[in-house]
């Protein structure tokens, strides 16, 4: 695919029809096959996101949402295999394209900012080198232009003193310093979609209010559409429109921000605002969500792989298949909602 | 800042070159056989052994014969060898270079040989390449150096006819080069000697691949772990998302990040390589500083024997000195933890 082509390609798709996703993950599964089994990761997950739009994923650790992620940006392990599903991009056919085709994309059109800041930069390279390799990539710049275009990329993302600030290394910022640096190596093209995973997990708490801010800022400013990865549910709906709870690799109930508080329908999602701190609750009201994710490499795996988690559950909730209720703008998967 | 560095790793090394000199000094007077005996002849008298042995100083104690070794070390005299009859410092000065030029072409072949084998591996962990490099690593660690080289020598030489005889660094017609490094190769391109280079690589290319293959083991086995590590790390995939080329990624991002590791290993192998370089030397009358150590050995030839290993000793020191601050360069993060 030419670059003009590609990058005409997602605002086209918006201006023809603007209730058009820019990504739409249908039916996913991706399973891990390793030495001790085979870990069914991800099971029919779905989701979309439109232009402008921020979307939570929210789940415990472990539930799915890195690789839900990677499947997106095609940057699974080599022990993954997507076993079903679509994800389309902007039109585009994610599991259908050529390696080429999806490097030329990634940085580009679709961007993702990760976990752990420091150990997402190549530690012995200066930071404004590397923001200069992902503008010489897809920028449009010459090797003459790229030193202050990463500089102006740096102070656009808060950095003070760019110029200097450049030339260091990972080592020598603070963890906020150094997201400030992977956020502007994802927006540094200005893509359509960005994907954060877990963007402020591991910096403090000012640091952590600062960072969101600024990427979401950035991303309303520009009409980006975001994904927000992340295990906090507070922090999901301080900062998204909808939000999908993800569960041991399942989507257990998607609704916009304020349906999903105001009527929980899925009993996790229950749980998950249960053990959420919010003004006038005290600590100690908090509930803690008991027992844990089940092993995703059993051979048994019950349709719903809440079950054994579940004081609602029923005998028939083992049966497949998973129910999944869509109505209006929600998605429920249980056969026993709230 | 590198000036500091050098001066402090020198002063560090003093240790270690005192116990050269004392280890060398002790090491001679233990081995075998009677050098005045074997000066003054089969047919010498019982008074002439014991008078030649008073010029030598090798009736006085070992602690007075030590003091008067480190007087003449002090003056830079490494005393004389008794089969040239030349002062021990200007035989190896003048046979330094064909060693060095030897080791370090060897060196050269198998880094490059190494590093290229590790990486095409690493990227295809159990891929025929992977496997070939298996087979490299058994072989090399089962074939001493020495037979190698008379394999090679049998091959090339006495049954395809495509290599000279192995017979020092030129053929009988050519003559050296103006001396400028004392490495022929270079010493003859300067001049301009088209002729003489050949020859000099003609000579040089058996030796130096004998004595290189056994290094190249070591070197891709370090480089295939050490890029396997780096590749599966969280800047990789990042650089990735990134949309970076591939070769930028494997290049510029993981292998600068591999060759760490290699780098150190480089050392080690070196100082392998000066020890295989004896036999080699001697397989191929290669007139090196190794011919040069065994011949007076077998001479009980004391100084000069000294003289070798007080020269691998400070080879040795220089050598890691090196590779220190060709650490440094790749790695920025070592100025401060130094
Ligand atoms: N490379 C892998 N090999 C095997 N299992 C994996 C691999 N990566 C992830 N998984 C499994 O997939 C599931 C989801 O992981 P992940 O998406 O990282 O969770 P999280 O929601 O915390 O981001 C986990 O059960 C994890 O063990
Ligand atoms: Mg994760």
């Amino acid at each position: 695919m030419n670059d003009v082509a590609a990058a005409t390609l997602v605002q086209a798709a918006a201006r023809a029809a603007p209730r058009v996703p820019v990504l739409e993950v249908a039916d996913l599964s991706v399973e891990f096959r390793t030495r001790s089994g085979t870990v069914r990761a991800l099971d029919g997950v779905s989701l979309q996101v439109h232009r402008g739009e921020c979307l939570g994923v929210v789940g415990e650790s472990g539930s799915g949402k890195s690789v839900t992620a990677y499947a997106v940006m095609r940057l699974l392990d080599p022990a993954a295999r997507i076993t079903g599903g679509r994800i389309t991009f902007g039109g585009m056919d994610m599991l259908g394209a050529g390696d080429a085709d999806l490097a030329d994309l990634r940085g580009r059109e679709l961007s993702m900012i990760f976990q752990n800041p420091r150990a997402s930069l190549n530690p012995i390279r200066p930071v404004g080198t590397q923001i200069a390799d992902v503008l010489l990539r897809h920028g449009g710049v010459t090797r003459a232009q790229a030193p202050a275009r990463a500089a102006a990329l740096l102070a656009e993302v808060g950095i003070p003193d760019p110029e200097r600030r450049a030339r260091a290394y990972p080592f020598e910022l603070s963890g906020g310093m150094c997201q400030r640096v992977g956020i502007a190596l994802a927006l540094a093209c200005r893509p359509a979609l960005l994907i954060a995973d877990e963007p402020t997990t591991g910096l403090d708490v000012t640091t952590q209010a600062v960072i969101m801010d600024l990427v979401l800022g950035l991303a309303r400013a520009r009409g980006m559409a975001t994904v927000l990865i992340t295990h906090d549910l507070g922090l999901a709906t301080e900062y998204c429109d909808s939000i999908a709870v993800m569960h041991a690799g399942h989507v257990v109930e998607t609704a916009p921000t304020a349906a999903l508080f105001a009527t929980p329908r899925h009993p996790y999602t229950a749980r998950l605002i249960g053990a959420t701190p919010r003004p006038g609750l005290a600590l100690g009201d908090l509930a803690s969500i008991a027992g844990s994710l089940p092993d995703l490499r059993r051979e048994d795996l019950p349709a719903c792989r809440f079950l054994d988690r579940c004081e609602r559950a029923r005998p028939d909730c083992a049966a497949a298949p998973l129910p999944r209720r869509t109505e209006a703008a929600r998605m429920v998967a249980c056969r026993y909602p709230l | 800042m590198m000036l500091a560095v050098i001066a402090r790793r020198l002063a560090a090394a003093l240790p270690t070159l005192a116990g050269v000199v004392v280890v060398t000094f002790l090491l001679t007077r233990a081995l075998p056989g009677d050098p005045a005996a074997y000066f003054a002849g089969p047919a010498a008298t019982r008074e002439a052994v014991e008078q030649i042995r008073a010029q030598l100083g090798l009736d006085r104690s070992l602690g007075m014969q030590f003091l008067g070794y480190l007087r003449e070390l002090a003056r830079g005299d490494l005393g004389l060898s008794i089969t040239t009859g030349q002062p021990v410092l200007s035989d190896i000065v003048a046979r330094l270079p064909a060693s060095a030029e030897l080791t370090l072409l060897a060196l050269l072949f198998a880094a490059l040989a190494g590093i290229s084998l590790g990486v095409l591996a690493a990227l295809r962990p159990n891929g025929w390449l992977d496997n070939l490099c298996r087979v490299i690593a058994t072989l090399g660690v089962c074939l001493p150096a020495f037979f190698t080289g008379l394999l090679l020598i049998y091959v090339f030489y006495y049954l395809l006819g495509w290599a000279p005889a192995p017979l020092g660094r030129l053929n009988a017609f050519a003559a050296p080069p103006p001396h400028v490094t004392g490495f022929f190769l270079i010493d003859s391109l300067l001049a301009g000697q088209g002729e003489t280079f050949r020859s000099a690589l003609a000579q040089i290319l058996l030796p130096a691949l004998s004595l290189g293959i056994f290094a190249v083991a070591p070197i891709a086995r370090i480089t295939r772990g050490s890029m396997l590590a780096v590749m599966s790390s969280d800047f990789i995939r990042a650089a990735r998302a990134h949309g970076l080329s591939g070769r930028t990624v494997v290049i510029a991002y993981a292998l600068r990040n591999a060759l760490l590791p290699v780098v150190t290993t480089l050392g080690m192998v070196f100082s392998f390589l000066l020890g295989a370089n004896v036999l080699i030397e001697k397989v191929f009358a290669w007139p090196g500083i190794g011919s040069y150590a065994v011949e007076a050995l077998i001479a009980s030839d004391y100084a000069p024997v000294q003289g070798f290993v007080m020269t691998m000793g400070f080879l040795y020191v220089l050598l890691n000195l090196a590779i220190d601050l060709l650490y440094r360069v790749i790695d920025p993060r070592m100025e401060v933890t130094a």
